[in-house]
Formats: C-alpha cells, sequence, structure tokens
C-alpha cells in the first residue's frame, strides 16, 4: 500500500513538473537563479540573406515567428543529409506554423539553384517555410559565432568544411531557447517535444 | 478430500501455464524490437541514419536500398562503394540523385559481407547473397 502511494505521489509531482516546464532563455541573463551564472548567448543580430528562390530574407521575415536555424552546405557529405532528414522529420510535424532556417556556410561552390535544388530534392517546392540561405561570408559567420556553432573551412575533413550538427530553436522574441544535436533522433524527438512547450508560452 | 487436492493443483496448475504465457509474450514483446542479428545491428549503425531502417531513403535526397534497381544492377561494386564511398549524379529507379556517401573505410571485409547480404535480402530485396571470397575479390579491384 505504501509503495502504491508512493507512486502515485511521484506520478503527480512528475506531471505537475510537466505543467509548469518553461524552456531555458539562453538570450537572458539570470545571475540570481538556482543555475547560477550562465552563458549568455545574445538575441538574433541583424541579417540579410537570399533564399533558395531567390527572394531576400532578414530579421522582418521572422518577427513574431518561432523558428529553427542550423548550418549546412549542398555539398555536405558528412552529417548534412542526416541533418536535413532530421529537420525534414521536424517541418513534416510542424510544417504550418513553424519557420525554418538553414545556413549554407559554403559561399564559394554553393548558389541559389543549388539551394533549390537541395530543397526540392526533399519535397520544399515553392514553400517559404523553410529557407535555404545564402549571403556573404562575413555575414554567414557571424551568425554562426552569434550562435556559437562551429562553422570554418578545413580542407582536411571531408566535405571541406569543419561544422556543428546543431539545431537551434528561437523564440517569438528572436531569444535562443534550446540547442540540439541535429544528427541525433532522440534529441530532435526532445525539440519537437519542446516546440510545443515554447507554443503554450506563447499564446 | 482427495478430489478437492486434484482440483486444487489443478488450478494451480492452470494459472502457472497462464503465468509463463504472459511472461513469454511480454520478454517476446520487449526483444522484439531489438535487433539481435549482427548485420542487422551493422547495418543499423552505419547506413539506417541515411538509408533508414527499412532501406526507404529519404526524398530524392538519399537513395533508397529497398526495391533499387541500382542495387540489383551494380552487384559488381557495391563493396567498393560502401568502403570508398559514391559521388556524382547516379539514376535509382528512373529518379536521379547527387549526393557524396562517405566510405566506410575502417570497415573490414566480413563486415561489409553482412551489411551487403542484409541489404540483398531484407525489405523485399531478392538479390543473391554474395559470399566474403567474392567480397575480398572484388575489394581487390575497386577503382
Amino acid at each position: 500500500m505504501n509503495k502504491i502511494l508512493f507512486f502515485l505521489s511521484f506520478l503527480i509531482l512528475v506531471s505537475c513538473t510537466n505543467e509548469s516546464k518553461k524552456l531555458h532563455d539562453y538570450s537572458v541573463s539570470i545571475i540570481n537563479s538556482s543555475l547560477g551564472p550562465d552563458t549568455i548567448i545574445k538575441a538574433v543580430p541583424d541579417f540579410e540573406f537570399t533564399n533558395q528562390l531567390g527572394n531576400k530574407v532578414n530579421n522582418e521575415t521572422f518577427k513574431d515567428d518561432i523558428y529553427v536555424v542550423d548550418f549546412f552546405f549542398t555539398s555536405c557529405p558528412g552529417i548534412c543529409p542526416v541533418m536535413t532528414k532530421n529537420m525534414l522529420r521536424v517541418y513534416e510535424k510542424y510544417n504550418l506554423d513553424l519557420k525554418f532556417l538553414s545556413h549554407s556556410i559554403d559561399q564559394k561552390r554553393d548558389d541559389i539553384p543549388k539551394l533549390k535544388k537541395y530543397a526540392e530534392k526533399i519535397g520544399i517546392i515553392n514553400d517559404e517555410k523553410w529557407h535555404f540561405v545564402m549571403g556573404t561570408d562575413e555575414g554567414i559567420k557571424k551568425m554562426a559565432k552569434n550562435y556559437m556553432i562551429l562553422a570554418y573551412e578545413d580542407t582536411t575533413v571531408a566535405g571541406g568544411f569543419e561544422h556543428g550538427g546543431q539545431f537551434v530553436l528561437i523564440d517569438k522574441q528572436q531569444h535562443v531557447r534550446g540547442y540540439y544535436d541535429g544528427t541525433d533522433e532522440e534529441a530532435v524527438d526532445k525539440l519537437i517535444d519542446d516546440i510545443a512547450i515554447l507554443k503554450l508560452e506563447n499564446k | 478430500m482427495e478430489e478437492q487436492k486434484k482440483t486444487e493443483s489443478k488450478k494451480k496448475g492452470v494459472l502457472m501455464a497462464i503465468a509463463v504465457l504472459l511472461a513469454f509474450f511480454f520478454v517476446s514483446k520487449l526483444l522484439s524490437g531489438i535487433a539481435t542479428n549482427p548485420s542487422q545491428i551493422a547495418y543499423e549503425n552505419k547506413c539506417a541514419s541515411c538509408h533508414g531502417l527499412e532501406g526507404e531513403g529519404v526524398k530524392e535526397m538519399i537513395p533508397p536500398l529497398a526495391n533499387s534497381d541500382w542495387l540489383v544492377n551494380n552487384q559488381e561494386t557495391i563493396a567498393c562503394v560502401i568502403k570508398y564511398g559514391v559521388k556524382g549524379p547516379m539514376l535509382v529507379n528512373g529518379k536521379e540523385y547527387d549526393i557524396e556517401m562517405l566510405g566506410q573505410k575502417k570497415m573490414k571485409d566480413i563486415e561489409l559481407t553482412n551489411i551487403i547480404n542484409y541489404i540483398n535480402t531484407s525489405w523485399g530485396n531478392t538479390i543473391s547473397p554474395m559470399k566474403n571470397v567474392a567480397v575480398i575479390e572484388q575489394l581487390k579491384n575497386c577503382n
């Protein structure tokens, strides 16, 4: 009997903490929180890029939107196909009210037609929920640096770039709210759950 | 008295049988989701993150391995392709794919044989299994 009571109270506890769950805000300093002083990732800086359809994409494009960000390049043979496959899973789950921003880090070899072809190969056709963008090398690197994601040329690596496979979750206030390993299915499951939590917060 | 004992032990026997059956059912349910075949494990660790658990591929980005005409027609190079990778446009079931696949350079011939045979005989594929000696022979002549 005691065991059952214990189990029940445990269940109640778990369900309560779930209800009041709030995603961490990486873009706000919480010096006095129980977590202690933390690393602050700046809110999204100003940017302007061009997407796979040749249209301009900037901060205004994502105004009042929750969106997911990553870095890739179309000839990336290593982690990108897995990342794109996983991102596609998030897209298929939330494509009506979520946006995506995939930055190409290869300004030399990628061009707009290549981005368009890449998008179309995974079924993103004339769709501006998922933007595959490029711009200046400097502009893209600034974004990666802001999110603290590795992205630099390295000819010793397959594909010619060393880069991080994280997905970054951005809220409507343009704050960073989560990091997920885009090559790991379970991490992407968590992203899918976290997006639902973030949506509640913004209601 | 004797009869009562008999029916009681009968009851016990039936209950026991049900318990054993239930236990068996749950254990097999638990195990059914976990691969135990080494070829399947190798495939799932090294190939499935792109090609999928059912060899289905991803849209028109990553070609399927299930019911793939390319796989049927390229058995004489498949071990080389897995070990050293492949690049450039490729036509699979009438669709063009163009994405570089990195090679699994550390993969030994036995693991390659296991993976090839898992792919060749799974998801409706009915390609003849490849002998380990054939894989070793093929690896001597990779481009």
